[in-house]
């Protein structure tokens, strides 16, 4: 995974909360089996409206989304993360992330921040007077900054230093290899197998 | 004993622990059980392959078809093809990492998270994940189930473990007895209604109370199933002799001595006398009616004895904005009482409500009586031994009858990656366990139902309860 460190982009808002991974990716786009070129599928339904706004300038090169409360509720699929990764978004913000979104979105490298829902606001006020707004992201200082207003923002520390050195989750689970086998060395013999398979 | 008391979400994360995080990082956790399907994995083993990684635990791995597969002629090529580019894609991978699969055509198949407890192989006890939000289905036989992105999956796959962060704990306490005509789905609708579908995040909960308690373990399925729609990954019920009773003689429970060894451990599984809860929630039993969704949350539900709602009646705009978008989408109006909504479509199916107390509970009450005229139902057995089951009992001949559509297993109509879609317009009563924007087929409406209001709303064209059918 690429090191993260600090980046700017065009933020876009999507003035909506709730917004579930149905809504993110439809399943009808699951069918694949790469993991990239998911962009047509983000918001596909909702980009069917001409008017959706990351249809037009300048939020169509948007990098930073800017999204109502509870976002990425719904279903497990990672494909939510890699089609708003494939569509160009390195970061979201949100004032509540559903758990399974916001841990696949840091195991792809995609930045989920938390900030207030008065930042938000704020925020869509300032992409309304400004379209096409340039924020920037200071991952290591947990800002969120454009012209002389600076947003903290909350990220888990593990997440933060992971994105930060680029660390692949496996690779770090492997140097625990010991402590796995042992702990498998003094599992329970009742626990189930599905090998060899009964019951067919 | 001068240890603190825990709740049963703590206790499988202690006999879990591979690794105590430090300085923030997870905990690491040994994983028991890993279900595959073809959508969440196909990249998975892609990332194995790149990486040169095996399998390390294929004896705890199992891979069924189900979101894909068609529930008609089962016997030819899948039609479509993405959906069979990626049904080939798993029989590949499990072929050549050797892991277990119960393919279309096998009397195993069927929706993952059916065929698990099925082939007794979730029982009490176990940590068990698949790339699947309602794996919580698994928690009702006091196990630590949850749902896994990919990247989680190919983790798993290599490792058997899962880096995870404590979770926060709540009681969802639902005493009392449930009236005629509501069911285990009513209860769920009924806590996400009251919680919200954020309320759980963050949290494992634990289902308690009386009327948990006297839940078959399909009833407790169908509720821990859903704990994912009130946003909590994970939710449980402490193990009992209705568990123990449904485990004994399936294929992959223990025997002999490893079976007193197992129940030996297993009655440790409950919240001790004295632990805290994070956080804890109350529903009546006594006073519950049936629930059904008005919106396009599985939090935007009411009584089916109520109306549809006023979005002017939110004080919190953020819950008004969604309250006017839902009806929009839904094209309902404030007021309306729900039993005059009228459907096209009634789906009796899904990981929440097509195992076979489900079918049983829907065909008692349809027997005997006339489909709607105009009204499509459709029936999805959750795997094929409960279809085979289904048979056994005649409940297919009562379907038929009826004029329902009875087919083969699998996700189906829940949300329609196979062609069992619902067209633009449409309106469905549906048994499944998310009634989102496009859920079902683009453009469509979905009011999520429990089995009994399903049967009753298709013998009425309109949201009907059990009550309403009677005679």
């Amino acid at each position: 995974m690429e090191r993260i460190s600090v980046f700017s982009g065009i933020a876009a808002p999507l003035k909506r909360s709730n917004v579930d991974t149905d809504q993110i990716i439809p399943a009808v786009y699951l069918k694949r089996i790469t993991k990239t070129g998911f962009e047509d599928g983000l918001f596909a339904n909702w980009r069917q409206d001409p008017d959706f706004v990351l249809n037009n300038p300048p939020f169509d090169k948007a990098e930073v989304l800017i999204a109502g409360s509870d976002f990425g509720t719904g279903s497990s699929r990672e494909h939510a993360v890699w089609a708003l990764r494939d569509f160009g978004f390195k970061a979201v913000f949100s004032s509540k992330f559903a758990d399974i979104f916001y841990g696949n979105a840091g195991k792809q490298g995609l930045v989920a921040g938390v900030i207030t829902e008065a930042a938000i606001s704020q925020i869509w006020d300032a992409i309304d007077a400004n379209p096409g707004l340039e924020v920037k992201v200071d991952l290591p200082a947990q800002e969120l900054s454009y012209g002389d207003t600076v947003v903290p923002f909350e990220i888990d520390e593990y997440t933060k230093w992971r994105l930060m050195e680029g660390l692949d989750d496996i690779g770090i689970t492997l140097q625990n290899e010991k402590a796995v086998a042992d702990y498998e060395a003094r599992r329970e013999s009742w626990k189930p197998k599905t090998l060899p398979a009964k019951g067919v | 004993m001068s240890q603190k008391p825990l709740t049963l979400a703590e206790k499988l994360w202690r006999d879990h622990l591979v690794v105590k995080g430090e300085n923030g990082a997870p905990d690491l956790l040994y994983i028991d059980l890993h279900l595959i399907h073809e959508v969440t994995s196909p990249q998975a083993f892609d990332g194995l392959r790149l990486a040169g990684r095996d399998i390390r635990r294929k004896d705890l791995t199992i891979a069924t078809e189900d979101h894909n597969t068609p529930t008609a002629d089962i016997h030819l090529p899948i039609a479509e093809p993405t959906s069979r580019a990626q049904v080939q894609a798993l029989r590949d991978n499990t072929s050549e990492f050797g892991v277990r699969i119960h393919s279309l055509g096998d009397k195993n198949q069927g929706i993952v998270h059916v065929v698990g407890p099925q082939l007794g192989l979730t029982m009490p006890g176990l940590t068990v994940v698949c790339g699947d939000s309602h794996t919580s289905t698994h928690g009702a036989f006091g196990s630590l189930a949850m749902g896994i992105g990919t990247s989680e999956v190919e983790h798993v796959l290599a490792t058997q473990t899962l880096p995870l962060k404590p979770f926060k704990t709540m009681a969802i306490n639902v005493e009392g007895t449930l009236r005629p005509g509501v069911s285990a789905k009513d209860i769920i609708l009924a806590v996400i209604a009251k919680i919200t579908t954020g309320g759980g995040q963050g949290y494992v909960l634990e289902y308690r109370g009386s009327a948990i308690r006297s839940l078959s373990m399909e009833g407790r399925m169908t509720i821990c199933n859903m704990s994912i729609e009130a946003g909590a990954r994970a939710g449980m019920v402490a193990p009992d002799e209705i568990t123990f009773e449904y485990l004994k003689g399936r294929p992959h429970a223990p025997e002999g001595a490893e079976w007193d060894a197992a129940m030996e451990y297993w009655k440790t599984l409950k919240t001790d006398e004295g632990a805290e809860f994070d956080a804890e929630v109350f529903i009546d039993a006594d006073t519950l009616d049936p629930f059904v969704t008005w919106g396009t949350n599985p939090g935007q539900g009411v009584s089916l004895l109520d109306s549809v709602p006023d979005p002017a009646s939110y004080e919190d705009p953020a819950l008004r904005a969604a309250a006017e978008r839902a009806l929009e989408y839904m094209d309902l109006q404030p007021g309306i009482k729900m039993k005059d909504i009228a459907v096209n479509t009634v789906f009796l199916g899904s990981c929440t409500n097509a195992r076979i107390e489900d079918l049983r509970a829907a065909a008692e009450i349809i027997k005997g009586k006339k489909k709607a005229e105009g009204v499509r139902m459709m029936v999805v057995p959750g795997s094929q031994r409960v279809r085979l089951q289904a048979e056994e009992e005649g409940l297919d001949k009562v379907f038929r009858d009826f004029g329902a559509e009875w087919r083969f297993a699998g996700c189906s109509m829940c949300l329609g990656m196979n062609p069992d879609q619902l067209g633009p317009g449409e309106r469905a009563a549906s048994t499944s366990n998310r009634n989102f924007e496009g859920r079902q087929g683009k453009g469509a409406r979905t009011h999520l139902v429990s089995p009994v209001v399903a049967a009753a709303t298709a013998i009425r064209g309109t949201l009907s309860s059990p009550a309403d059918v009677e005679g």
